[in-house]
């Protein structure tokens, strides 16, 4: 069974012809025939995203989320490999859990649903998961997060940057002192105060992160931030790369296009965590995952049930729907004002990521002898978000009734078609 | 006006037209032995109550009995509320059972935005009653209403707002209403109760930590009350030393001018943030305050409920 993309163009470059055998690029050339072809005539190869930040729901909140659909979320989003965080409930700070949502992963077979373990036991803060014996189950856990929750203590900060060293593996950490954040609703700043909403200070963040990079060069270990969101840290995150650090970081799709200025409706589908920040945050973000400074686009893909959202601000919980909307908004935000080209968006959705999880099969160039996890992008496609159209359970995202350039054709996955004009393939 | 949800974005030609209504509201009543007016009879108006509150409950209530409207208390507690009702489908519930107008006073900031979003599509109307630390938009009205009484207009007077800003819903509402009819106003507190970006809320609007320097130069003070909460939250070392730098004790009285207003939106705590003898003395407005209250809540209803008879 061999399959033929006709006319792409990878990278946004010359376009060619591909030809994949079972699951692997086997000639690139002009004329190719193949069993099945799909014609891709102005469309864009890009290697398959890879989300380093997602949260599945499975197991405890399914009436949000499930292996299942978030992993057909996935597909149509063109991502072909995701990274699950671990606080569902039960948390998955061990073995079982673990090995559970990769199992699920792969009976769904969508996309690689690749389990994060949890830190700390139960996300507490307080003692190490067994970050070991879950780095060698099946599940071959290779990223730690207590995502939703900072690891505050410095102690236990720095034995667990220490711990994974061992292990090959790379803390993850959600950037949140805790002290600082006391009751905090919003980004502190002239929206916030307005509102009286109590505010989520930039420094809340940035001084973990600072503390956190000090840590990993101290300890000669690796460090991930997650979703940043400030200028602040893009500015931490430079000086701390420049004196050598082994640190990688993340920004969201929401944290590079939303700001602030969206609260004063107190709707909270805004509202997410860490928050919304300014304008000037937001274009600051922008420049740091141009020039590399933050490396890649993790979607932070949170589903909430409707009554979650449809509540008072100060009750709903934090977090939007991301994975089918993350390359339209990298579009809008980076490749229409001319800030990424396709070979940056290669790099920030599916090359680096896969390079900080340690992906071997993920992330690679469009070349023979290559796996053929692929995107296909229509650059000139534009189309408008309903929440109740996507493929999660949850309808919760910023977007509603935006209309948003970029779309994905289809999406391969060892060359299988995952998803293709926006259904899945199951 | 469908709603009355803040004073952020009420334009003054409302306001003052609410301020002229609770004045000849006013009037009417003086001096009447039944006080009473049948101008929303038939009408209902709901109180939906999420904090505890005696003053500004006992005055909607009142308000809107004067006015003849069936008015109905709903308190958080004893309610379905209790039971883990979300607000969207008490207030739903209320509007279903034929409420003309809700007032609510909620502890999360925006309660009542949201709450007029889901009662768009049924025609009530919602009033603010305080929300968070969010707005109390007929505090700062009836505010209004007192300074106009005691000073003959707001336009050109220079009005101090003392104490725990941050928290402060009355200080945002008051902020914005009398900004907008025409004062000069000047937030004092000490930096860890002002809220970040504070001075951009309005063009024109100071900000001074030294109550001293602008006691002089005032038509009116309002103190803000300064929650127990905030005295263990670190926002300041002792009670005694936020008395001594930002209290209004009957020394600094005497260095306003002999016109300027002491306001206070209550409840006081007395000997902390005002002495008691400058509380009851004859520049104090705290119980006219109270009386405006009435008066001005009276207008609200009005002009949400009888507008539409008035053309407006």
């Amino acid at each position: 069974m061999s399959l033929v993309i006709r006319g792409v163009k990878p990278y946004g470059e010359d376009p060619v012809d591909l030809l994949i055998e079972d699951g692997v690029i086997t000639e690139i050339g002009a004329g190719l025939k193949g069993d099945e072809v799909i014609d891709a005539d102005g469309l864009v190869a890009l290697p398959g995203f890879v989300d380093l930040h997602t949260h599945l729901r499975e197991p405890g909140r399914e009436d949000t989320e499930t292996i299942e659909t978030g992993s057909r979320a996935a597909a149509l989003g063109g991502y072909t490999a995701v990274f699950a965080m671990a606080n569902t409930d039960p948390v998955a700070d061990n073995a079982v859990i673990v090995e559970h949502v990769w199992r699920r992963g792969r009976e769904v077979g969508l996309v690689d649903v690749h389990p994060i373990g949890a830190v700390t036991v139960g996300l507490k803060g307080e003692k190490l998961a067994e970050l070991g014996t879950m780095a060698k189950s099946q599940a071959n856990v290779r990223i730690f997060s207590d995502d939703g929750l900072c690891v505050a203590d410095p102690l236990i900060m720095r034995r667990a940057l220490e711990y994974t060293k061992a292990l090959g593996a790379v803390i993850a950490q959600h950037a949140e002192e805790p002290r600082l954040t006391v009751g905090a609703q919003a980004h502190e700043g002239e929206t916030a105060a307005r509102l009286g909403l109590a505010g989520w200070p930039a420094v809340a963040e940035e001084s973990i992160v600072a503390r956190d990079c000090l840590l990993a060069f101290h300890a000669g270990a690796r460090l991930h931030v997650c979703h940043v969101s400030t200028q602040g840290t893009a500015d931490v995150l430079r000086w701390a790369k420049g004196r050598g650090t082994q640190v990688s970081a993340e920004v969201t799709p929401h944290h590079l296009l939303l700001d602030d200025s969206r609260l004063t409706s107190y709707d909270p589908v805004n509202k997410v965590n860490p928050p919304l920040r300014t304008a000037t945050d937001a274009a600051a973000l922008r420049a740091a995952l141009a020039d590399g400074t933050i490396d890649v686009v993790a979607t932070d893909h949170a589903p909430h049930a409707h009554q979650d959202k449809d509540c008072e601000w100060s009750a709903a919980r934090p977090g939007m729907l991301g994975l089918q909307t993350a390359l339209p908004i990298v579009v809008a935000t980076m490749v229409e004002p001319g800030l990424l080209d396709w070979r940056g968006v290669a790099r920030v959705m599916s090359e680096r990521p896969a390079e900080i999880a340690g992906l071997p099969d993920h992330g690679r160039p469009i070349a023979v002898g290559e796996p053929a996890n692929l995107t296909l992008v229509d650059p000139n496609g534009r189309w408008t978000v309903h929440g109740a159209d996507l493929a999660s359970i949850a309808a919760n995202t910023p977007y509603e009734g935006m209309e948003l350039p970029g779309t994905v054709v289809v999406t391969l996955l060892r060359g299988e078609v995952t998803a293709r004009d926006g259904k899945a393939a199951r | 006006m469908k709603h009355l949800l803040s004073t952020d974005g009420l334009d003054p030609a409302t306001a003052l037209a609410i301020l002229d209504t609770a004045d000849s509201l006013k009037k009417t009543l003086l001096g009447r032995e039944v006080r009473k007016l049948p101008t929303l009879r038939g009408r209902t108006v709901i109180t939906m109550f999420y904090e505890n509150s005696t003053r500004t409950r006992a005055s909607f209530e009142i308000a809107g009995k004067w006015m003849s409207a069936d008015v109905v208390n709903v308190s958080a507690a004893g309610s379905s509320v209790g039971k883990g009702e979300s607000l969207r489908d008490t207030a739903l519930t209320l509007a279903a059972a034929g409420a003309d107008c809700v007032i609510v006073r909620h502890p999360a900031s925006g309660a009542a935005h949201r709450l007029a979003g889901w009662l768009a599509d049924v025609g009530t109307s919602v009033v603010n009653a305080g929300d968070g630390t969010h707005e109390h938009p007929t505090q700062a009205l009836l505010d209004a209403a007192t300074l106009r009484d005691r000073l003959g207009s707001v336009d050109g007077k220079r009005v101090a707002i003392v104490g725990d800003v941050l928290h402060s819903r009355v200080a945002r509402s008051n902020v914005h209403l009398l900004t907008a009819l025409g004062a000069q106003v000047v937030l004092v507190a000490p930096p860890t109760l002002l809220p970040v970006g504070v001075a951009d809320w309005v063009p024109g609007l100071e900000v001074s930590h030294d109550v001293d320097a602008e006691l002089p130069t005032l038509d009116a003070v309002m103190m803000l009350r300064v929650q127990a909460e905030r005295m263990h939250g670190g926002f300041f070392p002792s009670a005694k030393e936020y008395s001594i730098a930002y209290g209004l004790s009957e020394a600094r009285a005497r260095m306003l001018p002999g016109h300027a207003v002491v306001l206070h939106p209550g409840p006081m705590l007395r000997g902390m943030e005002i002495a008691a003898a400058v509380a009851d003395s004859p520049r104090s407005a705290i119980t006219e305050q109270v009386a405006n209250g009435v008066h001005v809540r009276m207008a609200v209803l009005y002009h949400l409920l009888a507008g539409e008879e008035e053309g407006s």
